[in-house]
């Protein structure tokens, strides 16, 4: 069996530093909105699969999968946490999907959660360190900014890809996130901005690294052919995909690609029949703004060492051949790092119903997720699309 | 704090740190580190050894860290490095003795052992290795 799958539901909160909410205010909220999105009742639910990447250091909190449940008054419904890093929630959509494509499950809540703003110091950096390898990289003094800017370097140095290049991912994404009230910034930057801000970890600088936030995503999967009783717009999933790599950078024979991209995205493609050129638009993985630029070569939107150029030339903006993150990205949108990936898949639903807004991509049929854990260790893509085939 | 570890998971890791042992694998004639007991590119069917790496390298990319994770507050900024050694394998490192501004892609450094932090309430003490540039 295997049975195509529909969302009939998405919801999520504001991104960003929430002092009145805490995880229970964060799940509940997201939950609700897409329960009431779709229009179904707690009855209906027969699975929760949330991810969520470090509660445990965050706010002390494990056992998210029964918590998920007990907070959205479900029990005994069976959960399931899912961990990947910062793309937990991605992992959450493709088991999900898995569970309805079975044929086991009919009704499935898929979303994540992440409460990172609760902590001191550099607490955030160093339950962040835990995607990279612990023994290896983490024990020399390497930091998450650090890993992304040593494959910056080398993407600059093999490809001649310009500071200033990586700096307009940033302006572009925080241009999109004015139009997104859901975003944790509504600021616009420059270039110059950007390359004043401090320096991090060279050759980044602060306004190339997402932030930390707290939020969490919601969505509502069902059978395709059920979808038409729940709403007039399904969004279908046309491709659930996920691929590993190594879970140290350094393992790695080329650091200016992430190979886990290019296996998800292939399989991707083949799974759902579309073409690079199909793809309307793309969140993706933007946590370090030289990722935006890695990901567009890799999922086949330029040729590999062009992204600085395609980012530059104003084709991945709104109303460009390709836009990407129309939302703001994780960059201005906000990464809580646990909800990343299913706020990814909302984004989409939301284009490709044609509730966007003013950074609405006129037009979409088909979207696409692109979601990262660590280093490029895990990678899922998703595409998503308002033809069933 | 968190990140805090006994006594034993740094001990097991003395003849990686102290001495930059990694392993050979003689079925494809590839070295990788830290040790493993199956070959990343042969699995079960590679004939793995340990293998004492020669110290001798390249940097093959490289970073300064300006904002330090928890134990490193007292060396920032310092450079971090990918280090491809002569035999093929690379490492993570840091890469001393020199100014951040002078570490470049391609530049010879060799294996030195030197403090790396120290490790939360206990106090505990961890060296290993760190490269410095040939002179
Ligand atoms: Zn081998």
């Amino acid at each position: 069996m295997n049975r195509d799958v529909a969302i009939v539901g998405v919801g999520m909160t504001k991104f960003g530093e929430h002092w009145k909410k805490g995880l229970k205010e964060l799940i509940t909220e997201a939950g609700v909105k897409a329960v009431e999105d779709a229009g179904i009742s707690g009855k209906d639910i027969q699975l929760i699969v949330g991810g969520s990447m470090s509660s445990g250091m965050f706010v002390g909190q494990e056992h998210t999968g029964a918590l998920f449940t007990d907070y959205l008054g479900l029990s005994p419904v069976p959960a399931i946490r899912t961990e990947a890093a910062c793309a937990s929630s991605s992992v959450a959509l493709t088991t999900g999907t898995m569970a309805v494509q079975s044929g086991r499950y009919d009704c499935v809540v898929v979303g994540g959660v992440e409460k990172m703003t609760d902590v001191y110091g550099n607490l955030a950096t160093t339950a962040l360190a835990g995607a990279m390898d612990r023994d290896n990289e983490a024990h020399f003094g390497l930091t998450f900014p650090g890993v992304y800017a040593l494959m910056a370097q080398r993407h600059m140095h093999q490809y001649g890809t310009t500071r200033e290049q990586i700096a307009m991912v940033a302006v572009k994404n925080h241009e999109n996130a004015m139009h997104n009230p859901n975003a944790q910034f509504h600021r616009k930057i420059c270039v110059e901005s950007v390359l004043k801000s401090a320096l991090v970890s060279d050759p980044l600088r602060l306004l190339d690294c997402s932030p930390i936030a707290d939020g969490a995503a919601a969505l509502i999967l069902v059978p395709a052919e059920h979808a038409k009783k729940y709403t007039d717009t399904p969004i279908y999933i046309r491709a659930s995909s996920q691929a590993s790599d190594t879970l140290s950078l350094y393992m790695r024979p080329d650091i200016t690609t992430v190979g886990a991209t290019i296996s998800a995205v292939q399989n991707a493609y083949k799974q759902s029949g579309l073409k690079p050129e199909d793809i309307h638009f793309a969140e993706v993985h933007d946590c370090f703004t030289i990722n935006e630029i890695i990901a567009s070569e890799d999922l086949g939107f330029c040729k590999k060492g062009e992204g600085g150029r395609l980012v530059q030339s104003g084709e991945t903006a709104i109303g460009g051949k390709i836009p990407i993150n129309p939302s703001g990205g994780l960059k201005a949108k906000g990464h809580p790092v646990g909800a990343t990936g299913a706020a990814q898949a909302v984004e989409i639903v939301e284009q490709l119903r044609g509730e966007a807004g003013g950074r609405q991509v006129k037009g979409a049929e088909n979207g696409l997720a692109h979601n990262v854990g660590g280093s490029g260790s895990t990678v899922v893509v998703h595409m998503l699309s308002r033809n069933r085939k | 704090m968190t990140t805090e570890k006994a006594v034993a998971h740094h001990w097991r890791k003395f003849k990686e740190r102290y001495g930059l042992v990694g392993s050979k694998c003689d079925s494809c004639n590839s070295y990788f580190f830290p040790t493993s007991t199956i070959c990343p590119k042969c699995r079960r069917k590679g004939n793995v050894k340990e293998h004492s790496f020669s110290g001798k390298g390249k940097v093959f990319s490289h970073t300064t860290i300006r904002v330090a994770p928890e134990g490193f507050e007292a060396y920032a900024p310092y450079v971090i490095a990918i280090i491809e050694l002569d035999e093929g394998a690379k490492v993570v490192s840091q890469v001393v003795d020199c100014k951040p501004e002078d570490v470049k892609i391609g530049m010879p450094v060799e294996v030195c052992f030197r403090k790396i932090r120290e490790e939360g309430k206990s106090g505990l003490v961890l060296y290993g290795f760190k490269f410095k540039p040939v002179l």
